[in-house]
């Protein structure tokens, strides 16, 4: 009884500073107020660009954005998890300050990641009372928190069954847990990152009803997510982000898919490069019905089909997880083919190893510069010749030969204008814009009759990109195939000569790039139907 | 990289930055620090301990680098851990953790013992054949854990360890078994080996060993593969970054079997050098934890050859000396232990503040409205 009088005495205490707040002026203080938040990453990546909004308690908030645009750094900075550059956060009229994911727990901010923070051999009722704050229960056993978990998933519709093992769990369910741990540790703002990308639509529609009881009852929600449908069905207002920028907050209630599309792909094109018109060639890269599948045996890449000619940019657009990154892992040889043909110059490869590949001429510069296409801490040189060290003048009589790849490495440093104080420097300490132009230096020195391109210009500033892109298009003209895969529209319209459009792993639409409608586009990539 | 700590009880904060990039001097002096911060330790505990420091470490002096017969026991014991400590250290490059020295070692000799005891091999050929055999043991053994991580993704240091076990006990039974010597069938050892399979003794009057050329050849041997082969560049790409390793067209299963196998190969060498340099025949504790020890020479070493030869030899040193201490009738034999584990420690810890800048700022008020 006493525990209970305190905790009411401690609400009032805090209704009071609330409303001394209201009193002293600050009455448009909002329930959560993220103020000029700005993040920078290693190798130059603005990730968040002075980022301000704010939350009204018992709100529904969906933060909209296209994959890279800043939605999971910013959660993950209101959880703790990173700690902002500049900026600061107010959480009910608290300033967070060294803000950590025990302070964010403390303060009532649950987070349900992307991928789920529970350990698997642990029961349901291990795995929340895992991390508790203090003063833990001493027993693992405990029925006292058993009844609570038992009060909350009544209150809220949330069947969950402490004692089965998480690995028993469908992801679904393990979702709910999720849930329930933040409600248990009594979070007032829940943030929901991507929370729909591994349900079924049935789960879905199960997940909204929860979300909206919750905030009836007074929780706010951070609903993240890149799927219009679904932000148009469960929000209350809709705030989108690009490129690490707000661009703007609407009601839902006037929200259309066309006007949400619009805002996060974006209408302006800031780069204006001459594509002249080029012949196109022979056939370079035939693929066919090729699919392929993610390590949990997920199909993933369903049949897909395309040509690549010379002298021609085919763009791949589309939104992240629909396809795409599979797709190039499978024509590199990364992961294998479970069905289908890959064609390179004549020659069927869809069997070879990633050296037999690049050996037939295939370049590929991957989308996750820093984990797949350099090794940081080897020396600019000497990833240089990351796919050719073996070879001649490289090595010779099975020695290497450091003056030939220093003496390369100087060539093309000049040649593709590499920003570094010398070839000896370790490729972790250049900016990312000179590491991809490192990657295009090298995959190009090899000279290639393909070049796929995923996300050549994801997280670099203009100039790079303008770089990259012009060399892309000096690639083309030299009479190579370059397969482009890109989440960023523009630079799928910029550059390409053809587009096709994947989503749930098939191609949706393929179209020549002349006079495209942009909203059509959009449209066809977060999977809406056309009329 | 700027990290920072708060305690909360103490009205400092803490921050600390990696420093990339050690100047040479810093290298050498990190260990000279501990060195003689360990002494200074050591001596406040033999003090005591009722002893008299200074003698103590008179006897250090004396059997470490006192005489020509102490320094070459010191080498005896540096040939087996730079010999290892190169192996381990090239299979960490390749972010490999490959804690089975011991067991690596035990296979080797015992396949140098079995080879050594075959009455009927010509004798040039030996001691060829023995070291040949032993690198072969090891490598094999060794390579067992590369295939299970690399084919089945089994976590290599489980994997190690347990084959440890297994060596450690095969060891034991060939000695009481298969390999027993028939004329005395009470003692768990072999025979010894004919004269003709023995390392050959460098100067009369000590136990040096040409043993000596083996390290100083693994060592060389080492550096060239590493820094100057294919194979060197590609040990190190699929230890700093797999992914893109296997994406610049490197077999990275591959690569990391043959690493692994060249790391097992040099532990089982030491089986050899043990056996024909020193031991002459197969007993129990053959390698004295020269496996485990040579996981702290390794990366003491900081996984360079140089790096290893030097760590190896402060190693034998540090082992001979210690014992030394040890045949001071006043000080506690335990004691020695003691001394070794921390000058290990502040070894290691010194190594790792010197790659830190720490900052200490006094806190200031709270901000926060609560």
């Amino acid at each position: 009884m006493g525990k209970q009088l305190d905790k009411m005495l401690e609400r009032i205490n805090k209704n009071e500073v609330m409303n001394t707040y209201r009193k002293h002026g600050t009455s448009s203080m909002a329930y959560l107020e993220i103020c000029e938040v700005t993040k920078h990453f290693p190798g130059g990546v603005v990730a968040l660009d002075h980022i301000s909004l704010s939350v009204e308690k018992g709100e529904i908030r969906a933060i909209l954005g296209e994959n890279g645009a800043g939605k999971t750094t910013l959660m993950n900075i209101l959880y703790g998890l990173y700690q902002p550059d500049k900026g600061k956060m107010i959480l009910d009229g608290k300033v967070l300050q060294g803000h950590t994911p025990q302070k964010a727990l403390n303060l009532g901010i649950g987070m349900v990641h992307q991928n789920f923070m529970l350990v698997e051999a642990f029961t349901v009722l291990e795995n929340i009372l895992v991390g508790l704050p203090p003063p833990q229960p001493l027993l693992l056993t405990s029925t006292r928190v058993e009844k609570r978990i038992r009060e909350l998933s009544r209150k809220y519709n949330l069947p969950v069954d402490c004692q089965a093992r998480i690995s028993d769990l469908s992801v679904g369910e393990q979702q709910r847990v999720e849930i329930v741990k933040a409600l248990y540790r009594d979070a007032q703002l829940i943030i929901l990152d991507e929370p729909t990308a591994v349900l079924t639509p049935q789960e879905v529609e199960v997940l909204f009803k929860v979300l909206k009881e919750m905030a009836a009852q007074g929780k706010t929600i951070l609903f993240i997510s890149h799927k219009l449908k679904e932000v148009c069905s469960i929000s209350d207002r809709i705030t989108v982000l690009r490129a690490g920028k707000v661009i703007g907050t609407i009601p839902t209630s006037e929200a259309t898919h066309h006007k949400l599309a619009d805002m996060m792909v974006g209408k302006e094109v800031i780069l204006k490069l001459e594509r002249p018109t080029c012949p196109s060639g022979k056939i370079v890269l035939k693929v066919s019905e090729l699919s392929a599948c993610k390590s949990r045996g997920v199909e993933v890449l369903k049949g897909v089909s395309f040509v690549v000619r010379e002298g021609e940019i085919l763009g791949v657009a589309g939104v992240s997880g629909n396809g795409q990154l599979e797709l190039a892992e499978v024509l590199t040889g990364l992961i294998p083919a479970t069905r289908g043909k890959i064609i390179l110059s004549g020659k069927d490869i869809t069997g070879s190893l990633p050296r037999g590949r690049i050996d037939a001429g295939l370049a590929y510069i991957p989308g996750d510069r820093l984990r797949w296409g350099c090794i940081p801490d080897f020396s600019v040189a000497n990833n240089l010749v990351l796919k050719s060290f073996w070879k001649d003048p490289f090595t010779i009589h099975g020695l290497l030969q450091p003056q030939k790849i220093v003496g390369s490495a100087q060539r093309l440093i000049r040649e593709f204008d590499i920003r570094t104080p010398s070839s000896k420097v370790e490729v972790k300490k250049l900016s990312g814009g000179n590491i991809q132009k490192m990657i295009l230096a090298r995959e190009m020195s090899l000279g290639p009759s393909i070049l796929l391109a995923a996300q050549p210009s994801r997280g670099l500033d203009i100039a790079a990109t303008e770089y990259i892109w012009q060399r892309l298009l000096q690639t083309r003209e030299e009479k190579k195939g370059v397969l482009l895969i890109s989440e960023d529209l523009e630079e799928i319209l910029t550059l390409s000569d053809r587009i096709i459009v994947m989503y749930e792993g098939r191609i949706r639409k393929e179209m020549p790039n002349e006079n495209v409608d942009i909203n059509k586009l959009g449209l066809l990539m977060a999977g809406a139907e056309i009329g | 990289m700027l990290k920072k700590f708060e305690i909360s009880f103490l009205p400092i904060s803490v921050s600390v930055e990696k420093v990339t990039d050690l100047s040479p001097l810093k290298k050498i002096l990190s260990p000279l620090i501990a060195l003689i911060l360990g002494l200074l330790i050591g001596a406040i505990l033999i003090l005591l301990a009722g002893s008299n420091p200074l003698l103590g470490y008179q006897a250090l002096y004396e059997g470490t680098f006192g005489s020509l017969d102490s320094f070459t026991e010191v080498l005896i014991k540096a040939i087996p851990l730079v010999i290892v400590g190169m192996g381990i250290a090239i299979a960490f490059q390749a972010s490999f953790w490959n804690i089975g020295g011991e067991g690596q070692i035990l296979m080797g000799a015992i396949m140098a013992t079995w080879i050594g005891t075959m009455k009927f091999l010509p004798a040039p050929l030996m001691l060829p054949l023995i070291l040949l055999g032993s690198f072969v043991a090891g490598c094999l053994w060794g390579s067992i854990a590369g295939i299970f991580k690399s084919k089945f993704g089994l976590n290599e240091v489980i994997v190690t360890i347990m084959l440890n076990y297994v060596a450690i006990y095969l060891q034991i039974y060939m000695v009481r078994g298969p390999l027993i010597d028939k004329s005395m069938p009470f003692w768990p050892m072999s025979e010894y080996l004919p004269s003709y399979a023995f390392l050959p003794r460098l100067l009369s009057t000590t136990r040096l060993h040409a043993g000596l050329f083996l390290a100083i050849g693994v060592i060389i041997s080492a550096w060239i593969i590493l820094y100057h082969l294919p194979f060197g560049y590609k040990i190190q790409a699929i230890g700093l970054n797999p992914s893109a390793a296997q994406y610049g067209g490197i077999n990275v299963g591959w690569t990391l079997i043959l690493t692994v196998g060249l790391s097992g190969g040099l532990a089982g060498l030491v089986g050899a050098n043990e056996i024909c340099g020193v031991h002459h025949r197969l007993l129990d504790n053959i390698s004295a934890g020269y496996g485990y020890t040579a996981i702290v020479v390794a990366v003491l070493g900081h996984l360079k050859p140089l790096g290893v030869l030097i760590a190896g030899f402060f190693f034998g040193a540090l082992i001979v000396g210690a014992d030394s201490i040890k045949q001071m009738a006043t000080t506690p034999a335990a004691l020695v232990l003691v001394f070794q584990g921390m000058i290990l420690i502040l070894v290691l810890v010194i190594d790792v503040l010197f790659h830190y800048h720490i900052h200490v700022v006094r806190k200031k008020e709270k901000g926060e409205s609560t």
